[in-house]
């Protein structure tokens, strides 16, 4: 430890660290739909566009890492935002693009409701209370009216046009010749926002708060942290960012069903956070492309599939308990 | 005496048991108090009662001329009374002069929005805490470790990287429980030092609970015993020593424990 920046992740903007971030956007944005363009698998959009709005979710759920608490309830919070998205469509005529920050607040406000109580519990309690709520969302859907049930919300509109004063921002996805080219920029744009976002939280006062709440919550309280406040507040982002995965899921399936997000997603979001590093903001994201993507292509071992899955996972928490990421640190000769 | 801090009846139960039963004393400003006892009688439960950590079954606790009692931690810690805790708690992972400046919480007066847009409030405030933290480490002599991780750092650094987070907070009072507590002779004279110069050098009012008669007799301008819950003694160190039911309370070993 020779500098004080160091044992903090990503203080400071340094000129690596600013090439790293620009190399990144030049893989999403351009390296990948060549990649993709030149080599005719147009399969991998599907794919890659799926982590990105899985990882926006696992974001929210690395978010409530940070608080030390084991968020296993994701999939509540996309289910609820993907439904609140399709209903406003299907129902009520809104554009998606309105649905996005509607789903996302209105999940954030239910989490307020859910998170004061069960907040307050720590550790394992909080996880088991969590894996529950994503069985409560999917009963809740199938019984309510509004859901239509289990047969779902269907034949849901795509994209429309989004435009201020006349002047179109993102064309219509039905008049586009390739729409999976466009879901998959949108779902990468919406993952370096939230991103960057989130990177934002964790290196400002917020996220040292957080870091305090974390390790300590009763000498937190003591130095003066609203300690219910702030873990509602960090409950709250988290489920926002959850509700914009639903309902990015809900554009680009054109459906959703009560089963759309069980609890075996819960339970991945918290895999990618624990596979990329807990310490690391960019953890959940290179975790859940190397699950996700991990999971696709060992389809070519058929009935092995599970099998090196879980074996490879359990070796992975075995030699890199602190995440993927903890290599870097590493290399870098640093504890 | 204007009492800068009044315990009132302060009286904790716990289903049948009884963990504080009717204690009042007053506290002056700028006093060093230390409350004593065996184990088990107290001690602690009533400082959680002081910083808000647990709210009594009756009675109140009165920070100059307002109720405390019964507020939750953090608005206890704005009005001013701070408590450091027993043991080593700390931000373990945290270096040391990162949990100095995380403590500064209470003084930020930008918005949490504030710091996460970088408003020009919140970038002040970031420098402000900076330069305030390093002070604090001065002031306490852990300049040498400043960038170590504070999981790192052996038992008396932790002790005093507690009160230094104790200090970034800004307190008027400041609660110390047990802090001499697993420390050799040497130690513990350079901690007594330490936190006379609390009192004389930063106007703090302290208030400790303490194992370490030796030590306490040394530091305290009054001293409060506590047995079985209920006050048996208040008075200065002398008037304590020769106090028959404290030595009654440290039964038989009134030489040793009372440390005289």
């Amino acid at each position: 430890m020779t500098d004080q920046t160091q044992s903090v992740p990503q203080t400071r903007l340094s000129a690596t660290r600013l090439a790293g971030v620009l190399a990144f956007l030049v893989a999403v944005f351009v390296l990948v739909p060549a990649f993709i363009a030149l080599t005719g698998r147009w399969d991998f959009y599907y794919t890659l566009t799926s982590v990105a709005l899985l990882s926006v979710a696992a974001a929210g759920v690395w978010l409530t890492f940070y608080i030390g608490r084991i968020n296993i309830g994701q999939g509540a919070y996309a289910l609820t935002g993907g439904y609140v998205s399709a209903i406003l469509i299907t129902q009520y005529g809104v554009s998606f693009w309105l649905t996005l920050p509607l789903a996302g607040i209105f999940c954030a406000l239910v989490s307020v409701g859910i998170g004061l109580p069960i907040l307050r519990l720590r550790g394992v309690y909080f996880a088991m209370v969590t894996l529950v709520l994503t069985e409560v969302a999917r009963l809740t859907a199938l019984a309510l009216p509004v859901t239509n049930g289990a047969k779902g919300i269907t034949s849901i509109p795509l994209p429309g046009e989004l435009s201020i004063l006349g002047l179109t921002i993102i064309p219509d996805f039905a008049t586009l010749a390739n729409p999976k080219l466009a879901f998959y920029l949108m779902a990468a744009v919406l993952m370096v926002v939230t991103y960057l976002v989130l990177w934002r939280i964790v290196n400002s006062r917020l996220g040292h708060l957080c870091r305090s709440l974390q390790q300590n919550e009763e000498l937190s309280a003591s130095i003066g942290v609203n300690t219910a406040m702030l873990r509602v507040l960090a409950y709250a982002i988290s489920s926002f960012f959850g509700g914009l995965a639903g309902a990015i899921f809900v554009a680009i399936s054109q459906s959703i069903y009560p089963s759309s997000f069980v609890v075996q997603d819960s339970v991945n979001f918290m895999l990618y956070c624990f596979l990329g590093g807990l310490g690391y903001v960019f953890g959940p994201m290179l975790g859940t492309l190397l699950l996700y993507f991990g999971w696709d292509l060992l389809s070519v071992a058929k009935q092995y599939q599970l099998l090196i899955y879980s074996g490879a996972l359990i070796a992975l928490m075995l030699v890199l308990p602190n995440g993927v990421l903890s290599l870097l640190d590493r290399k870098g000769g640093r504890k | 005496m204007t009492a800068i801090l009044q315990v009132k009846g302060v009286t904790k139960r716990y289903g049948g048991l009884t963990a504080n039963n009717d204690i009042s004393f007053d506290v002056a400003p700028q006093e060093i108090l230390s409350v004593i006892g065996p184990n088990g009688a107290g001690k602690s439960t009533l400082f959680k009662q002081i910083a808000g950590f647990v709210t009594p079954t009756t009675g109140e606790v009165i920070y100059k001329g307002n109720r405390i009692s019964g507020l939750p931690p953090h608005k206890v810690a704005r009005m001013g009374v701070v408590r450091t805790f027993q043991e080593t708690t700390i931000f373990k992972s945290m270096t040391v002069r990162e949990n100095v400046i995380v403590s500064h919480h209470l003084r930020s007066k930008a918005s949490l929005l504030g710091f996460f847009f970088g408003s020009s409030q919140a970038r002040e405030d970031e420098a402000e805490f900076g330069k305030s933290a390093d002070d604090i480490i001065d002031f306490l002599g852990l300049q040498a470790i400043r960038n170590e991780t504070a999981s790192n750092l052996p038992q008396g650094h932790l002790r005093a990287l507690g009160m230094a987070i104790g200090l970034a907070t800004q307190p008027e009072v400041i609660l110390l429980d047990e802090p001499f507590a697993g420390m050799n002779h040497d130690e513990t004279m350079r901690m007594v030092a330490l936190v006379r110069r609390l009192r004389d050098e930063r106007g703090l009012t302290v208030l400790l609970v303490e194992h370490d008669m030796p030590a306490v007799m040394k530091i305290s301008d009054r001293i409060v015993c506590i047995n079985f819950g209920e006050k048996i003694a208040e008075g200065t160190p002398s008037e304590i020593q020769a106090n028959p039911r404290v030595i009654e309370a440290y039964l038989g070993s009134e030489d040793a424990a009372i440390g005289m």
